[in-house]
């Protein structure tokens, strides 16, 4: 159980505040309502997404107050807890990406690495531009119409339908097309937070002085090349790419790996 | 220096290739988006936008559905919560996904007095001010969810049978729906008890939808600009003066061509032969 600390940890902060937002429509809770568009925290305190917020705006609709300083809260809560902490310790989607990645790894699909040419990592950037400029020109949130990540919250709280099977086509697409391909190459939501999480304060530490060269670490990580340090300097993993998600410390055996907080590395 | 030509080369085939696909993912993508819009006949909570606005606004974050079916009044008569009349569209509904609406036949709109669903809107999809009274009060009469239609051949009112449940069910009643009798030259001794829609005062609740008797109703609730018409800014109605202000500023406009130097008795009698 020692190497699966972070784990645990963050399969039970994305299931309380999924089953949080899931008694707010079931029970009336007033804890976390809404979904990750838009919520309430306990009742008044707003919270959005920076993204769709984005669209919105870009869609050509004034929105309301509420909206913007709920975005505004979210934005510098990801830019202390590192970005992408959003993807790996809340988002939903995470389940399912995560599942499809331990099965590749146990049916051994991983072994033919094949040359995804036309998908590169920094893809989701083009989208997430692509999403700001198509909700111009349509004039609706562009990304909301098909984002799975609300799709399957919604699904969650509300009842699932035929949404289902957005959420099937990202595992099947993860287990059996491209490795880390919905979270590592297309989202661009975790393209939005892979910048606003470049400023973060909490972020990995490297310690090469401990490490073995194992690579265990770089199997587990969704983001592997933001390990580039590994083995070779002693630095913090500083790409905004990383998820803050801990595996690599879970898996460590060696102590080379640990949370730190920025400032204090810096002196 | 071949080498950096090379570099080069392939800096900007990729770049190529880059701007390319994001080409063809955004006329995708845009193709999508416009298609899903395309969903006209829906009925949206008390106070949303015009349909095309309410779109770009709603952040689908479903506080007015949860709003809705938590409410205090939203109980059975042992205590139990009800389905809500607010749903959020999911896959296969055929309506925007993630966006709040209602079906009158499954559940209508029971317009509560504090309307819990508008106030927690956090976008301005469901506008408030537009609710509110002339005493600055939130009022779910001002709401306009939509406008009922009566199907007169399949109202049995209409076939003289006597049935006023759209009329009984209403929340305005004598106001939205009035009664209008009429003479059954049929029977020679019976009357008729038609319902009539009053549009500047119905909210398109649908309560009168559930209650209807037929298979399919024959009073449905549409999205008011589905089941309103428009006369045109050039009919002014003569015998009304506060219509009349809206032509009171009106210039002659003159238009002068070949035509219009002749009579136009003479040119409308133009290679008649009498």
């Amino acid at each position: 159980m020692k190497n699966m600390k972070y784990l645990l940890l963050r399969r039970a902060t994305q299931f309380t505040l999924l089953f949080l937002y899931f008694g707010a429509n079931a029970y009336g809770w007033h804890i976390l309502e809404g979904t990750f568009g838009a919520s309430k925290l306990f009742g008044f305190i707003p919270l959005a997404d920076p993204y769709t917020t984005v669209q919105v705006i870009a869609s050509g609709f004034i929105l309301g107050a509420d909206v913007l300083l709920g975005a505004l809260i979210i934005t510098l809560f990801y830019m202390i807890v590192g970005g992408r902490a959003f993807c790996s310790w809340v988002c939903p989607i995470n389940l399912v990406t995560d599942l499809a990645n331990w099965l590749r790894r146990k049916l051994n699909l991983d072994r033919e690495e094949v040359n995804y040419r036309f998908l590169k990592r920094r893809a989701r950037y083009w989208i997430m531009v692509l999403g700001i400029i198509v909700s111009a020109v349509i004039g609706i949130s562009a990304f909301e119409v098909l984002s799975p990540i609300t799709i399957m919250q919604r699904g969650i709280i509300f009842g699932f339908g035929a949404g289902i099977s957005v959420v099937i086509a990202i595992f099947l697409f993860d287990l059996f097309g491209v490795k880390n391909g919905w979270c590592g190459h297309l989202c661009p939501l975790g393209a939005t937070y892979s910048l606003i999480g470049k400023a973060s304060i909490i972020r990995v530490n490297h310690n090469h002085e401990n490490c073995t060269n194992c690579m265990e670490c770089k199997i587990v990580c969704p983001e592997n090349h933001v390990l580039h340090m590994v083995n070779k300097e002693s630095i913090l993993v500083t790409d905004g790419e990383c998820t803050n998600c801990g595996r690599c410390i879970d898996v460590c055996n060696d102590n080379a790996l640990e949370f730190s907080i920025k400032r204090y590395i810096k002196k | 220096m071949a080498n950096s030509n090379n570099k080069r080369r392939k800096f900007m085939a990729t770049t190529l290739q880059s701007v390319g696909l994001t080409a063809l993912g955004g006329l995708l993508w845009s193709g999508y988006s416009d298609e899903v819009k395309a969903s006209p006949l829906v009925l949206r909570p008390p106070g949303a936008l015009p349909e095309n606005d309410f779109l770009k606004a709603c952040i689908k974050c479903g506080l007015c559905a949860e709003a809705c079916v938590n409410r205090d009044s939203n109980k059975n008569k042992d205590g139990t919560k009800r389905v809500g009349t607010l749903k959020m569209a999911k896959g296969g509904d055929h309506r925007m996904i993630g966006t709040p609406f209602f079906i009158p036949t499954e559940v209508p709109c029971y317009m509560c007095d504090d309307i819990p669903c508008v106030p927690v809107c956090p976008s301005g999809a469901l506008d408030m001010p537009s609710l509110l009274n002339k005493k600055e009060e939130l009022d779910i009469n001002n709401a306009k969810m939509g406008l009922a239609v009566v199907h007169k051949e399949s109202c049995i009112a209409f076939w003289g049978i006597q049935c006023d449940a759209c009329y009984r069910a209403c929340p305005l009643q004598g106001e939205a729906i009035t009664i209008e009798h009429q003479k059954n030259e049929r029977t020679g001794k019976h009357a008729y008890l038609l319902p009539i829609v009053h549009s500047d005062v119905c909210t398109g609740c649908g309560l009168c939808e559930k209650a209807c008797v037929t298979e399919k109703p024959a009073i449905f609730v549409l999205p008011t600009e589905y089941s309103t018409g428009r006369a045109g800014n050039h009919y002014v109605k003569g015998w009304d003066e506060k219509d009349q202000l809206r032509v009171k500023d009106a210039k002659e406009i003159r238009t002068k061509d070949e035509r219009s130097e002749k009579e136009a008795t003479d040119y409308l009698n133009m290679g008649v032969e009498y």
